[in-house]
């Protein structure tokens, strides 16, 4: 299969004479996917199974940079979805799969359980709508509790609930984890990753597509778009179909994991007259985070927080849970839904763009469906391509060695045999020297200071990098040879200093 | 006569200091003690700062060595002293006291040392 | 494992002052243990000067004050660890402790003394709003970085926060040659010491805006512009009074956290108002053994203070491991916080066992004019002091004496006040 297409030789001769004047670097591939998100990452993971070429192209200088990073952390338990659509489909499927892949490619993953709060008996019929459509989609399990139920269950669900959907298969993740694991195991098996390439247009070409940037040219048979709140403008380059996609963007707030215990489950609100609320949830790595809020706006870059949303996000979290600890807020973010039009996920072949695949409007529930789109557009790529699967497919992948999980004896042997590992940089989170310089140097290693953040949670912590940064810049600068003025937070022009004495 | 309302910062009480300026003399008031009375003075006649930094060293447990003026120089030369800081590169090792620039700025004020910073055999 | 009479936890100014008291008090075998690579805590990266009035009688920087004690423990051969982290302070005060020589090992402790000193607050805890690229600095790690390692954070700097360390840096960034545009303080009053805003802003032309905070911050990769904002008196944003400021760097000097967690852990009790460990007069928290002492114990604005307090830690720690009489039984009478004074330290005293004078350490809540500063002992008023300002930037004290409490058997509460009359 990939010999064919080495040897593939572009018959546009006017594209050859641009590609020379501009000395644009050539690739070939059988596979581009356009964007090294959770969606993105997930397809190349599973397409990996396949005897095929196979590249990311990112824009950004690391994997999980967008809205992969900003999200509510949930594995749906897939109740929400409309019956029928592909958001139902593939919520149910992906939250099936979530487990085992959890330990496949060893990221967080904890099936907490979740609960949507009622706050009026006027709305017990939705309540139980919402129940009968879980059922629909396939969801096990659910229930209705009644309001002392849930407090029960969670002390500091406010008295005004008087009943909950119970689902407990409802599940919390990591997302850098998810992402950066499906990536580092894409990576291992042959996917190659090119980062800050921006693909600036998408040419038809006999054989496929070209996908161009300001330095490269990529020949391809296949395109997945995966781009996320972009997604719209790869499909309508290639579709006369258009798609349409609005950013719609969430703030949230992470609290220190003082405010971790507040609840166990992760509590959503009834959509009723209030609005859609805003949900509260421990995360997995023992905090307590709580949001979205949800506005529509018109810029693709628009990650910035709002007052606005932030006080909703307060005033509107304390009606299902109370005495949330706000004064304990580490720190606030905002991620950018990519909703479409059509108000599900478009997956699939592009009707009248051959060998094109989308995986556009990829909103909640983005995040628990990533391992079942993957799997769906390998299969159907593979099938079109008439790939063979791989004989020595690596199907596990190890995460860093998070000393803290292992015994005294352990972690004690782990530093007598690497000293490095008994440096602590990062003491909110008690990072060492050792994880951080393992981020940088495994497979797709970190390349930027969020990079590290992702990976081993240097700076995650309580104090928000106060401390440890000079440090981690420092390990960064010295394992990558950079000079420390180069040193970035995430892209290009983020850098850390502007000079040095 | 004329009259300027002042804060002592020779200490962290930070007095509210009242300097009168009259016939060639001056005369303050709200001091609590003898050093406010003497900052008041200079700082109506010829204001004065000591201005600390840090000077690069090479091959010591530090990459910087803090340093300060030995004495208050002119307010008016704090800029020309900075910029001779800024370009002093000395080696370890250094101690408290050690003088790093002689007449700093031609203020008079040599720049010391405010931290010993050990040589490193591999720095 | 290995056993000390005590185990310092932080060998910043306050963990160096307990420990040359301890082993002046007479206790041979002290641990010091510092997560940096060098002992001095904060204090070397606070090269400026006005340390040491209280303590040496003279004008020190901050590494220069540090010295004198590191000298002390040098002299004295008190032993220490550098880059040593302590992870947990479990049951019978055994430390987990972890660095790269030692590996992961535990020490038995007879006393501990918490020194760890405070944090910086982050920008979550205000909820500013807006972008997140890089350019956003907690003061003090800027302080380090340009201190420290001699690096330029950025060209053109907007800072909240009017605490010391956002005015030292405001001089320190114009003085390294970057242009400081404005600091901005969300209370009506600066947190700092009225000396700094002279020395470090207008002897600079830099302007303070009181009553004002970021409602926006710009920029994608690195800091464009930060908005500022009049705030109204419940510190919300007044609409219509943003103003622009371009700049590449935005520096939050937004306040200090007592750094508790290991505390927590051990299960001391805390202090609701000042983060820290709630303490009696020998500065001994709810877990008998364990003392505690400057910034981890309540945030303090000089040195001098924390050395002072540090000491009486060390001494405590040491007449804890080494009783020298029968300590009498006796009731804590508890000292309270009332009419404007947001809390003390310590928070207990023991008449009974007391020294001869104790200092009551507190801060007010708000700025006071000619107000006077009150301690009753139950319902009778025993101290009445007029001052002409109070404000909670300035930490204040007043002393307690044995021989007045002696004349109170029966006393049940001491209530340390601001009064208008």
């Amino acid at each position: 299969m990939s010999l064919l297409f080495f040897s593939m030789i572009p018959e546009n001769r006017e594209t050859i004479t641009d590609l020379e004047e501009n000395n644009m670097k050539e690739m070939n591939y059988d596979t581009a996917i356009i964007g090294g998100g959770v969606i993105g990452c997930a397809i190349a993971r599973e397409l990996s199974r396949y005897d095929l070429k196979i590249c990311v192209s990112e824009r950004e200088e690391d994997v999980c940079s967008g809205t992969s990073k900003s999200n509510s952390a949930i594995v749906h338990a897939g109740y929400d979805a409309v019956p029928g659509s592909l958001k139902a489909r593939f919520n149910t499927e992906g939250n099936r799969m979530m487990r085992e892949l959890s330990k496949a490619l060893d990221f967080s993953f904890i099936r907490n359980g979740s609960m949507v709060i009622c706050f009026s008996e006027k709305d017990i019929p939705a309540l139980n709508a919402l129940y009968e459509k879980g059922v629909k989609n396939g969801v096990p399990d659910l229930s209705i509790l009644t309001g002392d139920e849930v407090r029960t269950m969670e002390p500091n669900v406010t008295e005004t609930a008087v009943a909950a959907l119970y689902a407990p298969t409802g599940g919390i993740v990591c997302p850098f984890g998810l992402t950066i694991a499906l990536a580092e195991n894409a990576c291992d098996n042959g996917v190659e990753f090119l980062f800050e390439m921006e693909v600036k247009d998408i040419r038809k070409t006999e054989h496929g597509y070209d996908l161009i940037s300001e330095d490269k040219v990529i020949h391809t048979s296949y395109v997945i778009n995966a781009a996320g709140v972009y997604a719209d403008e790869f499909h309508n380059m290639v579709s006369e179909k258009k798609l349409r996609i609005t950013p719609r963007k969430g703030d949230y707030c992470l609290l220190d994991k003082e405010a971790g215990t507040l609840v166990s489950h992760t509590i959503f609100q009834l959509p009723g007259k209030m609005g859609k609320g805003i949900l509260v949830t421990p995360t997995v790595h023992g905090n307590l985070l709580t949001g979205p809020t949800a506005s529509d706006v018109e810029d693709k870059e628009a990650t910035g927080t709002t007052a606005k949303e932030l006080s909703d996000i307060m005033v509107k979290s304390a009606w299902g849970v109370k005495n949330i600890p706000f004064r304990h807020t580490i720190t606030s973010f905002s991620g950018l839904r990519a909703h479409e039009d059509g108000e599900d996920f478009v997956v699939g072949e592009v009707p009248d763009a051959a060998g094109f695949f989308d995986a556009a409007g990829m909103e909640s529930p983005g995040l628990t469906s990533a391992p079942a789109v993957g799997v769906y557009l390998a299969e159907l790529i593979a099938q079109k391509a008439n790939a063979k699967k791989k004989e020595h497919f690596q199907e596990t992948r190890k995460g860093i060695v998070n000393p803290q999980k292992l015994s005294f004896e352990q972690r004690a042997e782990m530093i007598n045999k690497d000293p490095s590992y008994g440096t602590i940089i990062c003491r909110c989170e008690g990072v060492s020297e050792g994880e951080i310089v393992d981020a940088i140097t495994r497979t797709l290693g970190a390349v930027s200071l969020d990079g590290i953040k992702r990976r081993v949670r240097a700076g995650m912590g309580r104090c928000q990098a106060g401390f440890c940064t000079p440090k981690t810049m420092e390990l960064l600068a010295r394992e990558t040879g950079k000079k420390i003025e180069d040193i970035c937070k995430n892209r290009t022009g983020s850098n850390l200093l502007t000079g040095k004495r | 006569m004329e009259e300027r309302e002042l804060i002592c910062i020779c200490c962290p009480l930070g007095c509210p200091l009242t300097v009168r300026m009259e016939n060639g003399g001056t005369t303050v008031t709200g001091n609590s003690c003898g050093r406010g009375a003497e900052y008041g003075k200079k700082e109506v006649l010829s204001p004065t700062r000591v201005v600390t930094s840090t000077v690069s060293i090479k091959g010591g447990d530090f990459v910087m060595v803090p340093v300060k003026t030995r004495e208050d120089i002119p307010k008016d030369k704090i800029f020309d002293c900075m910029e001779e800081i800024r370009k002093a590169l000395v080696s370890a090792p250094v101690s408290i006291g050690d003088v790093i620039i002689a007449d700093c700025a031609g203020t008079g004020v040599s720049v010391i040392a405010t931290r010993n910073v050990r040589k490193t055999e591999d720095i | 494992m290995t056993e000390h009479d005590i185990v310092i936890i932080g060998g910043g100014p306050a963990g160096l002052a307990a420990a040359d008291a301890a082993r002046k008090a007479g206790i041979e075998d002290i641990m010091i243990l510092e997560r940096e690579a060098y002992l001095g805590g904060i204090l070397n990266q606070c090269i400026h000067n006005g340390f040491g009035l209280h303590t040496f009688k003279e004008e020190l920087t901050g590494p220069e004050y540090a010295v004198r004690y590191i000298k002390m423990i040098e002299e004295e051969n008190i032993p220490y660890l550098l880059n040593t982290m302590v992870l947990d302070i479990g049951r019978d005060k055994v430390l987990t402790i972890i660095n790269r020589g030692e590996g992961l090992t535990t020490i038995k402790a007879g006393a501990v003394i918490l020194a760890m000193g405070c944090r910086e607050r982050p920008r979550g805890a205000l909820n500013i709003p807006g972008f997140r690229p890089a350019g956003i600095y907690s003061a003090g790690t800027a302080q380090r970085l340009m201190n420290m390692e001699g690096y330029e954070v950025g060209k053109e700097a907007v800072i909240l926060g009017s605490g010391d360390i956002g005015l030292i840096m405001a001089r320190r960034m114009t003085l390294e040659g970057a242009r400081v545009k404005a600091v901005a303080e969300l209370m009506p009053y600066s947190g700092g010491l009225k000396r700094n805003i002279v020395q470090c802003l207008d002897d600079y032309g830099i302007s303070l805006k009181l009553s004002h905070t970021v409602v926006d911050i710009e920029g994608k990769e690195r800091v464009t512009g930060v908005t500022l904002a009049a705030v109204d008196e419940k510190r919300k944003p007044i609409p219509g009074t943003e103003e622009h400021y371009t700049c590449d760097t935005l520096l939050l000097s937004v306040g200090l956290i007592p750094e508790n967690e290991l505390s927590k852990g051990a299960g001391v009790q805390l202090d609701e108002i000042t983060s820290g460990p709630v303490v009696n007069d020998r500065l001994e928290t709810s877990i008998s053994g364990i003392f505690a002492c400057g910034n981890v114990l309540h945030v303090h604005d000089l040195v001098d203070y924390v050395s002072e307090e540090a000491s009486l830690a060390g001494t405590s720690a040491v007449s804890y491991v080494k009783p020298r009489k029968e300590k009498t039984p006796s009731s804590q009478i508890k000292i309270k916080a009332a009419g404007g004074v947001r809390y003390t330290v310590p928070q207990y005293l023991d008449a009974e066992n007391m020294e001869d004078q104790v200092k009551v350490r507190f801060r007010v809540s708000d700025v006071y004019r000619d107000r006077y500063i009150s301690v009753y002992f139950d319902s009778e008023r025993v101290s009445h002091k007029k001052r002409k300002v109070l404000a909670p930037g300035e930490m204040e004290q007043v002393v307690l004496k044995k021989e007045s409490l002696a004349k109170y058997p029966d006393l049940k509460q001491i209530v340390v006040c601001t009064e208008v009359e």
